[in-house]
C-alpha cells in the first residue's frame, strides 16, 4: 500500500517536464549557433585560426565552418574585434555539408529543407539505429537524451530502434575509427531500402578533434553521403530533434 | 596549496631502479598494501617501436610514488601478472604495444586491437568451452542501445554464462600517437573527447599537470570551482547509470525521473559554463567563466529542488521488489576478488575497498572540505547501485558546503604555457567512474614527448568478465550497465 503512495509522490514530483514546443525553448548558457559581426578583422591578425583546435575557421572573407567546430569559444576569446560571438540558438543542422558553413555577411545558417521523399516515406513514423563509431559517449549520451521525457521525440513519430531490419535512418556518431568502419557499413547494409544516413556531431561530420588521426576510416561517408548533418559537440538533443522535424517537413514542433 | 594528486620531478630525479630491483620493488609494496595505479611502458628515443622505460605509479601513505626502470634489450622481461594479479591489464597493454616477450604470462590477449597493423589480436582468438549443450553468444560490436562498441563474446551452459571474453578495440582513435603532436594551446578539446562521459573529471587531470609543468599558480577558490565541476558530473553520470539499471528492470518511474533530475543538474553546469558535459570550463591556468553570488544562487536553488525529487524517487526505487529482486546477488565481485584483480572507483567501493582518491591522497579542495568515502560491502550489482545514489546525496552536500564558502570569483585571462624542460609529471584525478590517469613529459626543449594516459575502465572490464560467471545471460546488461564503463576510455 505504502507503495502506491510513494509511486504517487513520484509521479507528483515529476509533474510535466516535456519541452511542449522544440521549435521555441531558450536553453539559457548554451554556447550554440555563433554569429559573425561585419566588424572587420584587425590587419595582418588571425589569432582565431591559430587557436582553433579544429581549423574550423577561414580568415578573408571569414567563414566558420560548424562542421568542424566543437564550440570551445576559443576564437570570440582571442578576437580583439569580436568577430565572433557564441549564442543559445541551437537549431544547427543543414542537409549539405557546404550548408553548415556561416560566412561573413550571411551570418546564420539556411533553415533545413524538407525532404519531399522523406516527408512522404517517413513523415509521421521515422526509425533511426544508432551507431557510434569511436564516439567519445558524448554524442551518444544526447542521442539517447532525444528520447528522455524532456525532449521525448517519440511523440514526433521518431524512436530509436534495437536493430538495422527495423530502421529507416543511421545516426552516426564519432569520427569512423578504421576498427569500426566495417561493422558501420555492414549495419548500413542490414538496413532495408530507402534508407539514410544522420552525421550527428563534429566528429562524424568533419573528424573533429581527430581528423588528424590515423586510426580512422570515413570512405563510408564517400559512398553514402548524409541526409542531414547536425552540428555541436556533442550537438544539444534539441538540434537533434529540430534538425529531424525539418528534415520530415514538420511544420511545427509543439505538442 | 600543495597538490597531493600531481608528481612533478625532473626527469633525472625519478626513482630509478634496475629492471630486477624495479620488479622486486613492485612485488614488495604492493604486498604491502601499497596501491598500484599505472604500470607503463615509454618508447625508447631511438627506436619508438621499442620499450625505452618502465614506468610503476603507487599510492604509498597517502602519497603518489613513481618508479622507473631504464629498459636495455639484454634484460629478460619476467612477467608480474601471476604473482601481483593487478598488473595483468598493463602488461597486457605493454605487450600490446610493444610486443615485448613476457613468458608464461596467463593471458595476453590485447587489451584493445590498435590497428591492422598490429596482428596480435589473432594471436588470442576466443576462448572455446567444448561438450554438449554448451553453446556460445557473440553480442556486438554494435549493440542494441544507444551506446558505443564492443565484443562480448559469453560462453554458456543452458543460461548460465560460464565465461565472458571481452574483445575491445573498435574504438581506438590513436589518442595517445595524436597527444603529444598538439600544441598545448590547442589540445584540451581533445582531452575531452577521451571519454566525453569524463570531460571535467580528464580536463582536471590535465590541467594540474599542466600546471605543475609550467609553474602557474591556481588560486583555492578556482581549484574548489573545479570541485564543485566535477562532482556535479560524477552526480549527472550517476543518474544515468542507475536511470540505465532501472531501464534495463524495467522500473520505468525511476528511469524517466532520474532521466530528467539528470537533465535539471546537466542544464546547471550549461549555465555555469555554456555546455551540458562541462566542456571548455577549464583551462590550465585560468579560469575561464566567472563565477558569481548569481551563479551560486543557481546552485544552490537546483540542488536544493534535485535532492528533495531525488529522495522521493530514491525510496520507490530502493523499496520495490522487483528493482532489489534483479540487482541483488546478481553480478558479484567479493572484495577479495576485486582487491586481486584491481578494481578502483565505483566498482571497488562496491566491493568494499576503500578506493577513491578524493579521500585517499585528500588533495586541494578534498583537503579543505574533505568528502565521505561511500563504500558498500556485497559487491552485486545491488551494491553498485547504491554507492551510485549515496555518492549522489554525498556530493549534493559537499557542494552546498564549498559553494558557502566562495565568494565571487572574476574569470581570469589567458595565460601562456612554458613548460619545464626534461621534466615528467603524474596527475591523478577520481573521476565519477574511478580513477582517470596522466603521465606528461617534455625533452631539453621543453616540448611534450610523451603522453600516457590511463581510464579506469582498463582496469575494471576484466572485473566485469568476473561478474557476470554464474549468472544467467540475461542478467548481462544490468552486470554492465551496473560497472558502467568506458569504451573509448579503453580503447583510447
Amino acid at each position: 500500500m505504502d507503495l502506491i503512495f510513494d509511486a504517487l509522490k513520484v509521479r507528483q514530483s515529476q509533474g510535466k517536464q516535456f519541452v511542449p514546443d522544440v521549435r521555441a525553448v531558450n536553453p539559457v548558457g548554451f554556447r550554440g549557433l555563433p554569429v559573425i559581426s561585419n566588424a572587420p578583422c584587425g590587419s595582418g591578425c588571425s589569432k582565431c585560426v591559430e587557436d582553433c583546435p579544429t581549423n574550423a575557421i577561414q580568415l578573408t572573407p571569414f567563414a566558420l565552418d560548424l562542421g568542424k567546430c566543437v564550440f570551445c569559444d576559443e576564437c570570440a576569446r582571442v578576437c580583439p574585434s569580436q568577430k565572433v560571438s557564441f549564442t543559445a540558438g541551437y537549431r544547427m543542422a543543414s542537409r549539405t555539408r557546404e550548408g553548415l558553413v556561416i560566412r561573413e555577411g550571411n551570418n546564420s545558417l539556411s533553415p533545413v529543407e524538407a525532404s519531399k521523399q522523406i516527408k512522404k516515406l517517413f513523415g509521421r513514423s521515422l526509425k533511426l539505429r544508432s551507431v557510434s563509431a569511436g564516439g567519445c559517449n558524448g554524442c551518444e549520451l544526447e542521442v539517447n537524451a532525444t528520447t528522455n521525457v524532456n525532449f521525448d521525440m517519440g511523440r514526433y513519430g521518431i524512436d530509436i530502434v534495437a536493430s538495422p531490419r527495423h530502421s529507416d535512418g543511421l545516426i552516426l556518431s564519432g569520427p569512423i575509427s578504421a576498427n569500426m568502419a566495417e561493422a558501420l557499413e555492414l549495419c548500413y547494409d542490414g538496413m532495408p531500402d530507402p534508407k539514410f544516413v544522420i552525421a550527428v556531431g563534429a566528429c562524424a561530420i568533419s573528424g573533429g578533434v581527430f581528423e588528424e588521426s590515423v586510426a580512422l576510416d570515413r570512405s563510408f561517408l564517400g559512398r553514402f553521403a548524409p541526409e542531414l548533418y547536425v552540428a555541436g559537440c556533442p550537438p544539444h538533443p534539441l538540434s537533434i530533434v529540430n534538425g529531424l522535424l525539418d528534415l520530415m517537413g514538420h511544420a511545427d514542433g509543439r505538442w | 596549496m600543495s597538490l597531493t594528486n600531481v608528481l612533478l620531478a625532473n626527469k633525472s630525479e625519478i626513482e630509478t631502479l634496475n629492471y630486477d630491483a624495479f620488479r622486486a620493488r613492485i612485488k614488495n609494496e604492493t604486498d604491502a598494501g601499497n596501491r598500484l595505479v599505472s604500470f607503463f611502458a615509454t618508447p625508447s628515443a631511438s627506436a619508438p617501436d621499442q620499450v625505452g622505460e618502465l614506468h610503476c605509479v603507487l599510492i604509498k601513505s597517502g602519497r603518489l610514488c613513481h618508479l622507473r626502470s631504464i629498459w636495455s634489450s639484454i634484460n629478460k622481461y619476467q612477467q608480474l601478472t601471476s604473482e601481483v594479479h593487478a598488473i595483468h591489464c598493463f602488461e597486457r597493454e605493454v605487450h600490446e604495444q610493444f610486443g615485448l616477450d613476457m613468458p608464461g604470462h596467463p593471458w595476453l590477449k590485447p587489451i584493445r586491437f590498435e590497428g591492422k597493423a598490429l596482428k596480435r589480436m589473432n594471436d588470442y582468438p576466443f576462448y572455446k568451452l567444448e561438450g554438449k549443450e554448451v553453446h556460445e553468444v557473440g553480442v556486438g560490436p554494435i549493440h542494441a542501445g544507444v551506446i558505443e562498441p564492443g565484443h562480448f563474446r559469453f560462453m554458456c551452459f543452458g543460461e548460465t554464462v560460464e565465461h565472458l571474453e571481452i574483445h575491445f578495440g573498435y574504438q581506438h582513435r590513436g589518442v595517445e600517437a595524436m597527444l603529444p603532436k598538439t600544441s598545448l594551446r590547442k589540445i584540451s578539446p581533445l582531452i575531452e573527447s577521451i571519454a566525453g562521459d569524463t570531460a571535467v573529471g580528464y580536463t582536471l587531470g590535465f590541467c594540474r599537470a599542466i600546471e605543475a609543468l609550467c609553474g602557474l599558480p591556481v588560486a583555492d577558490e578556482v581549484e574548489a570551482i573545479r570541485g564543485i565541476a566535477s562532482e556535479l558530473e560524477r552526480i549527472a553520470m550517476h543518474l544515468v547509470g542507475v536511470g540505465g539499471l532501472a531501464t534495463d528492470v524495467a522500473f520505468l518511474p525511476a528511469s524517466s525521473t532520474y532521466g530528467r533530475i539528470r537533465t535539471a543538474i546537466i542544464n546547471l553546469s550549461m549555465r555555469l559554463c555554456g555546455s551540458r558535459f562541462g566542456r571548455s570550463w577549464f583551462r590550465p591556468g585560468e579560469l575561464r567563466f566567472p563565477f558569481l553570488q548569481s551563479h551560486k544562487d543557481d546552485i544552490r536553488k537546483t540542488l536544493c529542488q534535485v535532492q528533495k525529487d531525488i529522495a522521493i524517487i530514491n525510496k520507490l526505487f530502493q523499496e520495490s521488489k522487483t528493482v532489489q529482486h534483479r540487482l541483488k546477488t546478481t553480478g558479484t565481485v567479493s572484495a577479495k576478488l576485486a582487491e586481486e584483480i584491481g578494481l578502483v572507483g565505483m566498482a571497488a567501493r562496491a566491493s568494499h575497498l576503500n578506493r577513491d582518491l578524493r579521500t585517499e591522497l585528500k588533495s586541494g579542495v578534498y583537503a579543505r572540505f574533505p568528502i565521505e568515502l561511500v563504500t558498500e560491502t556485497d559487491g552485486d550489482c545491488w551494491s553498485r547501485a547504491m554507492v551510485r545514489l549515496r555518492e549522489i546525496n554525498v556530493s549534493l552536500d559537499w557542494i552546498f558546503k564549498v559553494c558557502d564558502s566562495l565568494s565571487d570569483v572574476e574569470a581570469e585571462p589567458r595565460v601562456d604555457y612554458s613548460p619545464r624542460p626534461n621534466a615528467s609529471v603524474v596527475s591523478v584525478e577520481e573521476g565519477w567512474r574511478g580513477e582517470v590517469f596522466h603521465y606528461l613529459e617534455t625533452d631539453d626543449k621543453s616540448q611534450l614527448t610523451r603522453y600516457k594516459v590511463q581510464d579506469p575502465s582498463i582496469r575494471n572490464w576484466f572485473g566485469l568478465a568476473q561478474a557476470v560467471k554464474s549468472n544467467a545471460i540475461y542478467d548481462f546488461p544490468i552486470c554492465n550497465k551496473s560497472f558502467d564503463l568506458s569504451y573509448c576510455g579503453n580503447d583510447l
